[in-house]
C-alpha cells in the first residue's frame, strides 16, 4: 500500500476504523460504569475522564498538518473534520457531566463557577469557542463561508486548545505532569507550523 | 463545647436504636468490604478492640470501607486518588518510633506499641471533610492527642504544635517528585490540638490503619479540612512560634494555617459552599467547622476567619 495516496475504498474503511476507535473512550467509561468500576467518586471520574479525551482530540486534530508535511501523506487531513468532531463531542459530554451530574443543574452555583473560577471561565470559554467550528464544519457551511473566512475562522481551534490545556494546568491542586505533558505537546504542534512558515519566508 | 463532659457511657447502657442500627450496618459493610480485599496485601487487616465512643456517634451513613481505603489523598505515594492503596505497600510500619519534643519538660521516644496502650483505644465516628469539596463518614479507632501531649507536660511557653510525616522516598515513592517539601509537616495551636475532638488515630473500622491510610499513627482533626490531619507522624514538636505548614509552603494564598472546614470561605479556585458526600448524588450544604461549630467555635472567639482561613 502507498501511504502517500490512499484511494477512496481504503479511505472510507480507515475512516470507518477510527470512527470507531474514537468511540473506545466512551465504550470503556460505559462499561466501567455498568461494572460499577467508576471508583468511589463516579462523578469526578467521568469529569477527568471526558475532559481528559477532549483534550486528546483537540491535539490530535491539530497533529494532522504537521504530519502530513513530515510523510506528505495529504489525506490525512481527509480525517481533521471527524477527529475535530470527536473533540467537540468529548467536550459536550464532559460540559453535560458538569451541568447535570455534578451541578444538577444548579444555575446560580454554575454561573458564579463560570465568572469566579478562572478555570471554569477558560474551559467553558474553549467549549463555547468550539460550537461555532462544529457548526461550520459541513461542506456546505465551508461553501457559504468561502475559503478564506472559513479558514480564518477554524483558527480558532489553536486558541481553542491552547484553552484546555490552561483549564487543565489550572485546576491542578499540585503535581502539573499530566497537563504539562499536553502543553508540551501542543507547543510542539504548533512550533512545527510556525517552523514551517518561517521557511516559507525565507 | 458540650461533648467534653460527656464520657465514653458504659456498654451496659442501652444502645440508641438508630447507633445500633447503624452499627449493624457497618458491621455488614466491613464484613463484605473486607471479603473483597483479602487478596490485597495493603491491607493491615490486624484487629484492634475499642470502645465506641456513643457521645461521638453520627446517624449519617458511613462510608464503606472500600471507599476509605482507595480513595486517598496521600501525596507521600502518588498524587492520583488509587495510587496510594496500589503503591503504599511499600511502608514499613514496625518498628516505629514518634519523638515528642520542644517546649515540653519531659521529650520522649514512643514506641508505635506503647503508643497503642497509652489510652484506652475508642471508636469514633467522624465526618472527614476534604479540601477539594467530598467528604466520607468514618469509624475511627484512637484516643485523644491530650492524652499523649499530657505525658510530655507541655511548658507554658508551648503554643503550637508541629506533626511531622515520614520522609523516606524508599518507603514512600510520591516523594521522588518534589510535590510539596518533604517531609509533609502540618500544625495546630495548642488549644486545638488539646481539644478532646482532635484525635490519634491508630486504626479504622475495628482494624489497624491501612498503610495507605496513614499508618501506623496520625492525626484527625474533625472540624478542618482533610490535609490537617498529618498521616504516618514520626515527629511531634511543641513550639513557641507558629509552624509553616507544608501547604501554606506549597500555596500561601490557598492554603491557611487554620484551614477550618468553613462554607463561607471559598478556596479561590473552588467554592466551599457545597460538598459531595461520597456516595450521594446531590451535593450538600458544607457545615460551618464541618458540623463541630457546637464544640470548637468557642476556640475562635472574636477571630476574623475569613483573614485567618
Amino acid at each position: 500500500m502507498n501511504l502517500k495516496s490512499l484511494d477512496d475504498k481504503s479511505l472510507r474503511r480507515f475512516k470507518a476504523l477510527a470512527f470507531l476507535t474514537a468511540l473506545i473512550p466512551l465504550a470503556l467509561l460505559l462499561v466501567a460504569a455498568w461494572q460499577d468500576e467508576l471508583g468511589a467518586n463516579p462523578i469526578e471520574k467521568i469529569t477527568h475522564e471526558t475532559g481528559y479525551w477532549t483534550l486528546t482530540f483537540l491535539l490530535l486534530s491539530l497533529s494532522l498538518t504537521p504530519f502530513r508535511r513530515l510523510s506528505g501523506a495529504n489525506w490525512l487531513l481527509r480525517f481533521r473534520r471527524m477527529l475535530g468532531l470527536f473533540a467537540f463531542f468529548y467536550a459536550c459530554l464532559h460540559f453535560t457531566t458538569y451541568l447535570v451530574l455534578d451541578q444538577f443543574f444548579d444555575w446560580p452555583a454554575i454561573a458564579k463557577d463560570i465568572f469566579k473560577r478562572p478555570y471554569i471561565t477558560i474551559g467553558f470559554t474553549a467549549f463555547v469557542l468550539l460550537m461555532p467550528l462544529a457548526v461550520t464544519s459541513t461542506n456546505a457551511m465551508q461553501r457559504r463561508l468561502g475559503g478564506k473566512h472559513w479558514k480564518r475562522l477554524h483558527r480558532l481551534s489553536y486558541l481553542i486548545a491552547g484553552a484546555g490545556v490552561v483549564h487543565f494546568i489550572w485546576l491542578v491542586k499540585k503535581d502539573l505532569t499530566r497537563p504539562l505533558l499536553f502543553a508540551a505537546v501542543l507547543a510542539l504542534l504548533l512550533g512545527i507550523r510556525v517552523f514551517y512558515r518561517l521557511k516559507a519566508r525565507f | 463545647m458540650k461533648i467534653s463532659g460527656k464520657s465514653v457511657i458504659p456498654a451496659s447502657e442501652i444502645t440508641p436504636r438508630a447507633l445500633f442500627e447503624q452499627r449493624r450496618h457497618f458491621m455488614q459493610l466491613a464484613l463484605g468490604a473486607s471479603a473483597g480485599l483479602l487478596a490485597e496485601s495493603v491491607f493491615a487487616g490486624e484487629k484492634l478492640p475499642a470502645t465506641l465512643s456513643e457521645a461521638y456517634g453520627l446517624t449519617d451513613k458511613l462510608t464503606p470501607l472500600k471507599d476509605v481505603t482507595q480513595y486517598n489523598n496521600f501525596y507521600e505515594f502518588d498524587t492520583s486518588k488509587e495510587g496510594p492503596a496500589k503503591l503504599a505497600g511499600s511502608l514499613k510500619t514496625r518498628p516505629w518510633t514518634v519523638s515528642v519534643e520542644g517546649e515540653v519538660r519531659k521529650p520522649k521516644q514512643f514506641d508505635i506499641d506503647a503508643l497503642l496502650k497509652l489510652a484506652p483505644m475508642q471508636e469514633r465516628i467522624y465526618r472527614l471533610r476534604c479540601v477539594e469539596a467530598w467528604s466520607m463518614v468514618i469509624p475511627w479507632l484512637g484516643y485523644p492527642l491530650a492524652e499523649l501531649l499530657k505525658q510530655v507536660e507541655p511548658t507554658s511557653e508551648a503554643r503550637f504544635v508541629e506533626f511531622v510525616s515520614l520522609a523516606d522516598p524508599e518507603q514512600m515513592p510520591g516523594q521522588r517528585k518534589p510535590v510539596l517539601e518533604w517531609p509533609y509537616r502540618e500544625g495546630l495551636r495548642i488549644d486545638e490540638a488539646m481539644h478532646p475532638l482532635a484525635l490519634l488515630i491508630f486504626g479504622l473500622y475495628g482494624e489497624m490503619l491501612p498503610n495507605q491510610n496513614g499508618a501506623p499513627v496520625r492525626m484527625v482533626v474533625p472540624w478542618k479540612y482533610g490535609f490537617k490531619s498529618a498521616k504516618s507522624i514520626v515527629k511531634i514538636r511543641l513550639l513557641k512560634q507558629p509552624p509553616v505548614t507544608s501547604w501554606m509552603q506549597a500555596g500561601p494564598s490557598e492554603y491557611g494555617f487554620y484551614a477550618n472546614v468553613n462554607p463561607a470561605v471559598d478556596h479561590p479556585r473552588w467554592s466551599q459552599a457545597k460538598e459531595r458526600r461520597l456516595g450521594d448524588f446531590l451535593k450538600r450544604p458544607t457545615l460551618p467547622f464541618n458540623g463541630y461549630a457546637e464544640q470548637v467555635a468557642g476556640l475562635y472567639v472574636g477571630m476574623d476567619l475569613t483573614k485567618n482561613f
